[in-house]
């Protein structure tokens, strides 16, 4: 069956040059394929997980009454909510790059401690922690100030308030606007590759760098590969807030 | 802190000169009761006259500006007040009952107890339950607040302020935003602790409540208190003549 199936793909890429999809047909390639769609996983996952945790802990940071603290996580917001990814990935691996401390793992060739996927992860979850700060402080404020007096008046303290009343709250008004963050930072994993992280993007340009007949069915992949992605994330994120809904609260 | 003296024989809140100000406008000027335990007060008066400001005061939601309130003997306006002692003292129910909406009716009540009080799950659970029967709400256990009307959210209110065992009670308008018809089944709720000699301190506009169970009505306007006794003379022999227009309105 599956031979047939690149049986297939092989007279096709013969009978049709511009649609060669040679990562069904050829091990090598697809072999490739999946090295920079596991990396593609694993960035997406690691980068959600750390943006999510700068996000809370920023907009934690936010209202402390110290104002040193929060004019940091302010011009943090502005510094990556206001300059593009890309360079803030070339920023990080060029320019930062330079003055980390290296090592020799093999006694010969000195490397960085820091590696190309390591300031990908960086970058990424930095740029998109600086949306999930605000996101989550407006979440916070939808709260409203009765409630939180309700809490107090109870005699809970802040961290009580805020743990087992305003979070709880929070985070369900958060969660779309979360959910597009987290939809936009997947996909800005793809920028990796301008510092040669070998995800799916950098795989499969490689691929028709090589055989130049495959870039359409390269391309078509991309997509094909995102909205399966995507899509995963969404339906989860989805049932995330179905599981959360609350009976008879908001419309 | 010195330990309290305070007998039951000396008034239960006791308040001195209070005055408050937001910004410039000096909302109290110099209100001064005295409320023994078990007695069950009503203040009345104009929206603006200050008596929602001055029950919050009395648990330290607004902070005063000068004078004394003392709760049990413990003052409320000490730079190193300890405001959990005082909250476990003083319950409090407000006009649009803020209770918890991600937590059922159960769990709203059980709350409190169990993360400032730290008492064990199963006690603060029979307790709930009991105070629900006593608000007559057997069978909404498990409703979100979302799920019950007004009237029954407001009843909720009561017993999760109940479950920590105050002293006094604090009532801010809470049939303010109800139904007519709703009215009546949390005045019900009210008039029944009020029998069972819980000390209660309320801001309503119900002025039948408060004819048939009050033991003194506070009459207040533009900060101060113009008039007060108890109801038999205050509906019907009422000397002030803003007290006189402002009952002729209302009545």
């Amino acid at each position: 069956m599956f031979q047939a199936i690149q049986d297939y793909f092989r007279q096709l890429a013969e009978t049709n040059p511009s649609w060669n999809f040679i990562y069904i047909y050829d091990p090598v390639q697809t072999a490739r394929v999946l090295e920079g769609l596991w990396m593609t996983i694993q960035l997406s996952v690691v980068c959600v997980i750390f943006s999510v945790v700068i996000g809370v802990v920023g907009a934690w940071l936010q209202g402390s009454p110290v104002r040193w603290i929060r004019s940091t996580v302010q011009g943090y917001i502005q510094f990556f909510r206001n300059t593009p990814p890309l360079i803030q990935l070339l920023f990080f691996y060029f320019a930062l790059g330079q003055f980390t401390p290296k090592y020799s793992p093999d006694g010969w060739l000195e490397v960085p401690i820091i590696s190309n996927v390591g300031w990908a992860i960086i970058s990424l979850s930095f740029f998109a922690g600086a949306f999930n700060v605000e996101i989550f402080r407006a979440g916070i404020e939808a709260v409203p100030e009765s409630t939180k007096e309700a809490s107090e008046s109870l005699g809970m303290n802040r961290m009580q308030t805020y743990g087992y009343v305003v979070l709880p709250l929070a985070f369900r008004v958060s969660l779309p606007a979360l959910n597009n963050n987290l939809v936009n930072l997947v996909k800005t994993t793809t920028q990796a590759i301008v510092i040669a992280v070998p995800e799916l993007l950098y795989q499969l340009v490689s691929i028709y760098n090589d055989y130049s007949t495959a870039q359409n069915a390269c391309m078509v992949l991309m997509f094909v590969v995102y909205i399966a992605l995507v899509g995963i994330l969404v339906l989860t994120m989805n049932r995330w807030e179905r599981a959360m809904r609350i009976p008879g609260y908001g419309a | 802190m010195a330990e309290s003296t305070w007998t039951p024989k000396e008034p239960m809140v006791s308040a001195k000169d209070v005055h408050k100000s937001f910004g410039d406008l000096e909302v109290l000027k110099g209100i001064s009761m005295d409320i023994m335990k078990g007695e069950c007060i009503c203040i009345i008066g104009p929206s603006g006259s200050g008596k929602s400001t001055f029950i919050r005061c009395i648990n330290a939601l607004n902070p005063i500006d000068s004078g004394s309130i003392l709760v049990e003997g413990q003052e409320v306006n000490d730079a190193h007040l300890d405001k959990l002692e005082l909250r476990k003292k003083v319950g409090m129910v407000f006009q649009q009952y803020n209770l918890f909406p991600h937590k059922t009716a159960l769990e709203n009540i059980m709350m409190a107890p169990l993360k400032v009080l730290k008492q064990g799950k199963e006690e603060v659970e029979a307790r709930a339950r009991d105070l629900i029967k006593k608000v007559r709400l057997d069978g909404k256990e498990n409703s979100y607040p979302g799920e019950l009307s007004g009237g029954q959210q407001q009843r909720v209110a009561i017993a999760r302020s109940l479950a920590m065992h105050p002293d006094v009670m604090l009532f801010d308008e809470v049939t303010a935003a109800l139904d007519p018809e709703t009215v009546k089944e949390v005045l019900v709720t009210i008039k029944d602790l009020a029998e069972e000699g819980m000390t209660c301190i309320l801001v309503t506009h119900e002025m039948g409540f408060a004819r048939e169970v009050a033991n003194h009505i506070y009459f207040t306007d533009r900060g101060i208190i113009v008039e007060h006794g108890p109801p038999k003379t205050f509906f019907t022999k009422a000397k002030d003549p803003r007290t006189k227009e402002f009952l002729s309105q209302i009545l």
